[in-house]
């Protein structure tokens, strides 16, 4: 286990700024998550933590030593691409074990250690197949279990579960946090899924434009965002936000229900809310529609659980309300969220 | 299972250098390719250059810079002006026939039947011997007593005879009347570049993606509109490279004229590159072969420019 | 009706295809009857020139192998084929690679750079050339042949084998830089066995480029028993005005048709190699 530290770490394409003046620290054996949508300099920032991105300026320090310009092979990190990256001329065994081969391990202990890491991933029967034979789950297993059969002191992910079929991705997250939680290795995990954010991370770092937006615990950064972008990319559908004054006020569509479910909650403003579409998803209602006087209609929509069984017609409208202390406040101007609440 | 904490960062193994630094080691792995180009070919133009505008021979080798008497010599030479004249003409024209003709064989070669690899086999032939032996063949194909094509029309009564339809003499001298030579000369480089251009087209040809083919017959697009208006605008570009290709081999090409004709009959099929040979290396007159052979560049580098813009065009999807 | 027009479709192409065919390969048809035609039979226009009219002889090969110089033509193409096959690869594989992927800006300038000194041809730069080899002793020897073909041998192995490099995943050689290798190290244990055929395709076309090659040999050589194949059986099968044209063919088949063998088994990946590098 090793913390990471990134200081002040920038990359330049030219005169493009693909990471941006990034300051981070993981703790040791935690889960962190880097989020962002396409663009937003998320990978490049892992791959300057691999060693195969050279930074424009700043630090990187893994277990308190500088390896800001070392090559990968000395920083003793493990990696696994979103494509896997298998060798695809060698078996499933050799490329478990070409980590060690590279090292110099004698060929007795290289046996014992790949055979427990395939023990740790159950791809013992495979270890004479090619990469070729086997299905995208199997190929991912192998990266894994190449990445850890050398114990490294830190884990990095490149969306490592985006080829994977639906079905088998939630399986997977489910089987890849509690390896990660049993073997407690510092896990750097990138990705542009926030469900899968919310679900694998002890901490997820929201990133947008090369820059940090918000360092937190998934609830934090789900019920107190620290701006608009991420108030906006987490949750489907994102939060609604409205406003034309200096001040925008946003709330979830889950707090936003309709007004006779909301009797004897406290504080509560209620809206006309003028139904444009709805969307029947089984275990919840998608709602659809405008609040406001015609001419300042703003957009917003509602999620109803399953549970609620208030009939919902489109083309009406109905009141709906938000309990007060759902209310999240912006800065119109700079998108932070502030204490100050509209006029 | 607890992993045990590494501190080993920095782990063994040898020092940080040249072989990970990918910025240097680029700089070195090119290096080789570049010098060596820069040493023989980019010199070796200069000194070109320099020789044309000297009076170097193979007897007095100092280089004496004399301006432009060699180029204006030259001009007034009028087997020049024929050589000029010939290597244009031989280049277009074979490589009209071989894009017309390359088109239809990828065309077919695109289809699965039996005994393809047989025929690949021999269509690929004239490309993968060597040019100067392959063009022996036809040498002898050609001759003028015992050539096999002459055997052929007197057997079928177009020659020979009092009244045939291409005269009365036993033999055409295909490589001896000016006209014919230089209609062989032609037919050989068709021969010999068909199967480049071929392989080219095919891989163009490959590239069309299915879908596109079938959305249009699914469209109604009968098979002539959909070559028409899909597939030879999406092969435009690498035609144009097959073109580019072969005018550039044929335009160069010293090879199959000095060995079918070497430049005869009374030089009706000489071109810039023999003509240099014969004026620079057998007549000893280094400046002025220097000066022929440069007529080439400008050409050269017009097609290098076309070429490079295909190339672009041609990634395609 | 459609079953006649199948049927018309299907010898319409064993036609076009059987006339190229025939094109491609009649001289070399002709090469096989000269080389075992007796003399006689050979040089009679009235005969019938495809058949043999007279049994088959074993002379002109024995000439050629025995009382000519072929066998050392032969010979020296090889040394010098194999010679420059060695140096292009030296040369060609490291510039192809890093181009290949470091693309980049002035990366991509120099590979389109070499690729267009394929373009300045023999004939500008023999002469010059022919006064560099004498001015360091080389004339009528082979190593002027070696020293002089990579000069078209390594643009355009270059240019083929940045067409194959860029079809290896980056992942792979990042993977393996973090799996312990160095960037050397990465491009030498994993890319090159995984460009294997790519470097195949390559010895193959540069060892037939080196073989076709003509007039720096006619140049630089004059020596019989210095010459290749390319240029020795044209030029020294000829006794005065009289082509020994028994022996000749011989010698032009024996040293075509082994290579294009080659070359065929390889015509798959050659087509690939030039949709990477031309067509992207």
């Amino acid at each position: 286990m090793a913390r990471v530290e990134i200081r002040g770490i920038s990359k330049l394409f030219g005169e493009v700024r693909a990471v941006d003046h990034v300051d981070l620290e993981t703790a040791e054996g935690e889960f962190l998550v880097l989020l962002g949508p396409s663009g937003c300099g998320k990978t490049t920032l892992l791959r300057m933590i691999a060693g195969i991105e050279e930074p424009t300026g700043g630090d990187i320090l893994i277990e308190e030593q500088v390896v800001t310009h070392l090559p990968p092979r000395m920083r003793n990190i493990a990696m696994v691409f979103q494509s896997y990256a298998l060798y695809p001329h060698m078996t499933v065994y050799r490329n478990i074990a070409f980590p060690l081969r590279t090292r110099g391990v004698d060929k007795g202990t290289i046996r014992e250690k790949v055979e427990w890491a395939a023990g740790m991933f159950g791809i013992e029967r495979l270890l004479d197949r090619k990469p070729r034979e086997l299905s995208g789950g199997e190929r991912q297993r192998v990266a894994l279990a190449r990445a850890m059969v050398r114990e490294p002191s830190v884990f990095l992910l490149d969306e490592p579960l985006s080829n994977l079929d639906a079905i088998l991705r939630a399986s997977a997250r489910e089987e890849l946090r509690q390896f990660q939680k049993r073997v407690g290795v510092t896990t750097i995990y990138v990705t542009h899924d926030q469900v899968e954010a919310m679900g694998l991370g002890d901490r997820i770092v929201v990133m947008s434009k090369g820059s940090i937006r918000q360092v937190g615990t998934p609830m934090e950064i789900y019920h107190w965002p620290a701006d608009t972008f991420v108030a906006t990319f987490l949750g489907s559908p994102p939060m609604n936000l409205l406003g034309e004054d200096d001040i925008l006020t946003g709330f979830r569509p889950e707090t936003f229900l309709p007004a006779e479910l909301m009797t004897g909650d406290g504080d509560v403003v209620t809206y006309p809310f003028e139904v444009t579409w709805m969307e029947y998803l089984g275990a919840e209602r998608l709602v659809y529609g405008n609040v406001g006087e015609k001419s300042h209609a703003r957009h917003v929509v509602s999620r109803l659980p399953g549970s609620v069984s208030l009939p919902i017609e489109t083309g009406r409208t109905y009141p709906f309300a938000v309990s007060r202390r759902d209310f999240r406040f912006f800065d119109r101007e700079n998108g932070l969220r502030t204490d100050r609440s509209p006029a | 299972m607890r992993m045990n904490g590494k501190a080993g960062i920095a782990e063994p193994g040898p020092k940080p250098g040249i072989q990970d630094h990918s910025g240097q080691l680029a700089l070195f792995m090119i290096a080789p390719a570049i010098l060596y180009i820069a040493a023989l070919i980019g010199f070796s133009f200069v000194m070109a250059i320099l020789y044309s505008l000297s009076d170097v021979t193979t007897g007095d080798p100092t280089l004496r810079i004399v301006g432009l008497q060699n180029f204006s010599a030259i001009l007034d030479n009028s087997v020049f002006r024929l050589a000029l004249k010939n290597t244009f003409f031989f280049a277009f024209s074979s490589q009209i026939l071989v894009i017309i003709l390359s088109r239809i064989v990828a065309t077919a070669l695109m289809k699965e039947f039996r005994g393809k690899w047989l025929a690949r086999f021999l269509i690929m032939l004239p490309w993968t011997a060597p040019i100067s032996l392959g063009t022996i063949g036809w040498l002898w194909m050609l001759d003028s007593i015992f050539s096999p094509f002459d055997w052929i029309l007197r057997y079928v009564g177009l020659l020979g005879s009092p009244g045939a339809l291409l005269g009365p003499m036993q033999n055409l001298y295909w490589l001896g009347v000016p006209g014919l030579a230089m209609a062989s000369v032609i037919m050989v480089h068709v021969w010999r570049l068909l199967p480049l251009a071929t392989v080219i087209q095919l891989a163009g040809l490959s590239s069309i993606p299915r879908d596109l083919l079938e959305a249009a017959e699914v469209d109604g697009a009968s098979p002539w509109r959909r070559t028409l208006e899909i597939t030879i605008p999406l092969t435009l570009p690498i035609i144009s490279i097959a073109f580019l290709f072969g005018l550039v081999f044929t335009f160069t090409d010293m090879t199959v004229v000095y060995v079918m004709t070497r430049g005869g009959p009374v030089h009706s099929t000489q071109v810039l590159s023999t003509w240099t040979f014969f004026k620079g290396i057998e007549g000893g007159d280094l400046a002025q072969g220097a000066a022929i052979s440069l007529f080439l560049f400008p050409v050269l580098a017009g097609i290098a420019i076309l070429m490079l813009r295909m190339v672009r065009k041609s990634e395609v999807v | 009706m459609a079953r006649a027009r199948k049927i018309l479709g299907r010898g319409g192409l064993y036609t076009v295809i059987g006339g190229f065919a025939l094109f491609g390969a009649f001289p070399f048809y002709w090469m096989v009857i000269a080389t075992f035609k007796r003399d006689h039979d050979l040089f009679n226009p009235v005969a019938n020139p495809f058949i043999f009219n007279e049994p088959p002889t074993l002379d002109h090969l024995r000439l050629l192998l025995f009382d000519t110089h072929f066998v050392t033509y032969i010979l020296n193409t090889l040394w010098v084929g194999l010679a420059v096959v060695a140096i292009t690869l030296a040369v060609a594989v490291p510039a192809a690679y890093s181009l290949a992927r470091w693309a980049k800006g002035w990366g991509e300038t120099l590979g389109i750079g070499i690729f267009l000194t394929y373009l300045v041809p023999p004939t500008i730069l023999f002469i010059p050339l022919s006064r560099f080899a004498s001015a360091l002793g080389l004339q009528e020897s082979l190593w002027s042949l070696i020293l002089i073909y990579p000069t078209f041998t390594i643009p355009f192995c270059t240019w083929l084998l940045m067409g194959f490099f860029k079809t290896i995943p980056k992942d792979i050689e990042e993977q393996a830089m973090i799996d312990g290798l160095s960037r050397l190290g990465a491009m030498f244990w994993v890319v090159l066995p995984l460009g294997i055929s790519g470097l195949l395709t390559v010895v193959v076309f540069a060892f037939t480029l080196s073989m076709h090659e003509f007039i720096y040999a006619l140049t630089f050589i004059s020596v019989s028993a210095k010459k290749t194949v390319s240029i020795g059986v044209p030029t020294e099968l000829v006794r005065g005005d009289v082509f020994q044209w028994g022996p000749l063919m011989a010698g032009a088949l024996i040293a075509s048709i082994p290579v294009a063998v080659v070359y065929t088994f390889f015509l798959d990946r050659f087509i690939a190699g030039f949709t990477m590098g031309a067509v992207k």
